[in-house]
């Protein structure tokens, strides 16, 4: 077992994206990786484009408490609108983002953050990352339905939470087996998603192609020279 | 799938046997443990966060696990048909939430005076208005007299094992009620994490309906004779005692489990850092939530207690009181407005003066660990100042 400071992670994203399967693929491989793990969704009615959140916690350490991720060390946002429209359950966006904490935003450009904002993100030494997860997805994988999947990879080129030969066995999991079972919204969300392939194990490689593809599309963002402008 | 069993003791199997590891939410545990609990009929309506598990075990029956399953009209139907199939002998499961609890309130009470061991999953969420489904376990508050067994799980692994002891519990003869299996909705269910299960081939035994204290129902013991003439409280004299003395016979029925529970569960509650001047009492996911507050108390240097109380009905009185004897204060987390564990709790102690009822979370957020750690502090902040006085 590697060992690795507390890590919790908060995703926040539209009904849709997919934030909680990225965060049951993430989850999953730490624990193959031997470390602590706990995953969970939080939503209001289960609907599309509506604001959906989902946490990780890793740690080396037996985690024990539950619900939201109150302070996280790292946030993924899935959607400009998570910011620009406020759809999520904590304001501002990076509500208890801890010190030194990454932000990674789904962002084909970057976004006007407003200054108060960003003094507040200097102050954190926070760290802002842009992916155009979305734009690459449709460019690698062929669809939108695996922006989550970018995201992904976009964090593994940030940091390396879990392996990658974890990862891709707990993408082989969430969609490979018939064990899982999702709500009806879910599920045909998979349907879509699995039948641009004609086998499952097309689909990882093009996912394995799509995360190295969203880590090398990173731009780093730096709140402090913004602040300064 | 029932006759597979190759175990003849499950409850030592399932307090000491091997278990293999798993990642999976609470609902999937959930069908885990209803997939060894030879359950002949599982009645399902569908409410969040429950309707998954439901869902799993609807599969279980496609594949052949449980003799019968269907959905019925609203949650009254399904404790009402429960019942029914209770009434018939067979073991039965099912689960629900929040407002479904409340709605099948009428039904709670019937099956403890029935005397049937139906285990029922509530999977807790707030009840309206304001409308919520997130977690919140004011729904334990409004059971805590209907007659059944109540165990709170603290996680996903309690939920699992959890259930087929409350079949073990529930089913002694001398015993015989209704247990409910309660865990905090998407803290539990919702989460996934790991988990050790028992061997896929673990099973129960069968239920023997020819155990109960009461007949089955059937063409040779039909229903009226039984239920309707003795019990019904007319201005006939004898039925006010018969009714009267049936129902001391459900307390000492419950009061009779406390020894089950504890060879099955290994205790109403389970006691960290005994003997500490501080404890915090809690159940459910307040425990989990506790479990971080003392590492974050241990890191200031002060220790802390911790109770989990497993079993709310019956309600450890004599294990608190034992447990809190040297102790000068004691902090009650919960997620409910009402602060019903508080009261248990104040009910069952002398000098209850030393209980703080709270933090309490409602509403649907989770428990900041913090939270519970600064209700430490100013317990023992307060006790200086006063002392000083």
């Amino acid at each position: 077992m590697k060992s690795i400071e507390k890590n919790f992670i908060r995703m926040s994203g539209l009904g849709g994206q997919g934030a909680v399967t990225a965060a049951h693929i993430l989850g999953s491989a730490a624990n193959k990786d031997g470390l602590e793990s706990t995953v969970n969704p939080f939503f209001g009615a289960e609907k599309r484009l509506a604001p959906a959140e989902s946490y990780v916690r890793i740690s080396s350490q037996k985690v024990y408490e539950k619900g939201e991720v109150l302070y996280p060390n790292t946030i993924m946002i899935f959607h400009p609108h998570v910011i620009t429209m406020g759809k999520c359950y904590t304001m501002p966006f990076f509500d208890g983002l801890q010190e030194g904490g990454v932000l990674l935003i789904n962002s084909d450009e970057p976004l006007s953050l407003r200054d108060e904002d960003l003094r507040l993100l200097a102050d954190l030494k926070a760290k802002i990352y842009y992916v155009p997860a979305t734009k690459i997805a449709t460019e690698v994988a062929g669809s939108e339905l695996s922006t989550n999947i970018a995201m992904l990879g976009g964090l593994y080129g940030i940091k390396k939470l879990t392996s990658i030969k974890s990862l891709k066995e707990s993408m082989m999991e969430r969609f490979g087996g018939g064990k899982f079972v999702a709500s009806g919204s879910t599920a045909a969300l998979d349907d879509a998603v699995k039948g641009k392939f004609a086998k499952v194990s097309q689909m990882i490689e093009k996912n394995m192609e799509l995360i190295e593809a969203a880590g090398a599309a990173l731009t780093e963002f730096c709140p402090a020279e913004e602040k300064e402008d | 799938m029932c006759s597979d069993n190759n175990f003849d003791d499950p409850g030592a199997m399932l307090l000491n046997g091997p278990r293999t590891r798993a990642f999976i939410t609470g609902s999937e545990a959930v069908c885990e443990a209803v997939k060894r609990a030879c359950v002949d009929m599982a009645i399902a309506y569908p409410i969040t966060p429950q309707s998954e598990s439901m869902h799993l075990i609807g599969d279980l029956y496609a594949k052949g696990y449980i003799k019968d399953y269907y959905r019925a009209e609203n949650e009254f139907a399904v404790m009402a048909a429960v019942h029914g199939a209770a009434l018939g002998g067979g073991r039965v499961f099912t689960a629900t939430s929040g407002p479904g609890t409340l709605r099948a309130m009428e039904m709670f009470p019937v099956w403890a005076g029935a005397r049937q061991p139906i285990v029922c999953a509530f999977m807790c969420r707030g009840v309206s208005l304001p409308p919520s489904i997130q977690p919140e376990n004011i729904e334990m508050g409004m059971l805590l007299d209907t007659g059944m067994l109540m165990f709170h799980a603290e996680n996903g692994q309690d939920f699992h094992d959890m259930i087929l002891q409350a079949y073990l519990i529930a089913e002694q003869t001398d015993v015989h009620l209704p247990a409910g299996v309660f865990a905090d909705g998407f803290f539990v269910t919702h989460t996934r994490e790991e988990m050790m299960l028992p061997p896929e081939d673990f099973r129960l035994l069968p239920y023997d309906s020819n155990l109960a204290p009461v007949p089955t129902f059937d063409m040779e013991t039909p229903p009226m004779r039984i239920t309707r003439d003795p019990l019904l409280n007319k201005s006939n004299f004898i039925s006010s005692s018969a009714n009267a003395s049936w129902h001391q016979e459900i307390l000492a029925a419950a009061e009779r489990a406390r020894k089950h529970i504890r060879r099955f569960m290994g205790g109403l509650i389970e006691v960290e850092n005994p003997g500490s001047k501080v404890f915090i009492a809690a159940s459910g996911t307040a425990v989990s939530q506790s479990r971080e507050a003392i590492r974050i108390l241990q890191g200031e240097g002060i220790d802390a207690g911790l109770i989990k109380i497993k079993s709310i009905r019956p309600f450890p009185e004599q294990e608190l009181k034992d447990a809190v004897e040297g102790a000068d204060h004691i902090i009650v987390p919960e997620f409910n407005a009402g602060g019903w564990l508080a009261r248990e709790i104040r009910a069952s102690l002398d000098r209850n003066t030393r209980v703080t009822a709270g933090p309490r979370v409602f509403g649907g957020m989770t428990m900041p660990p913090w939270l519970i750690a600064d209700e430490v502090k100013s317990a023992i902040q307060a006790a200086k100042v006063n002392g000083g006085n």
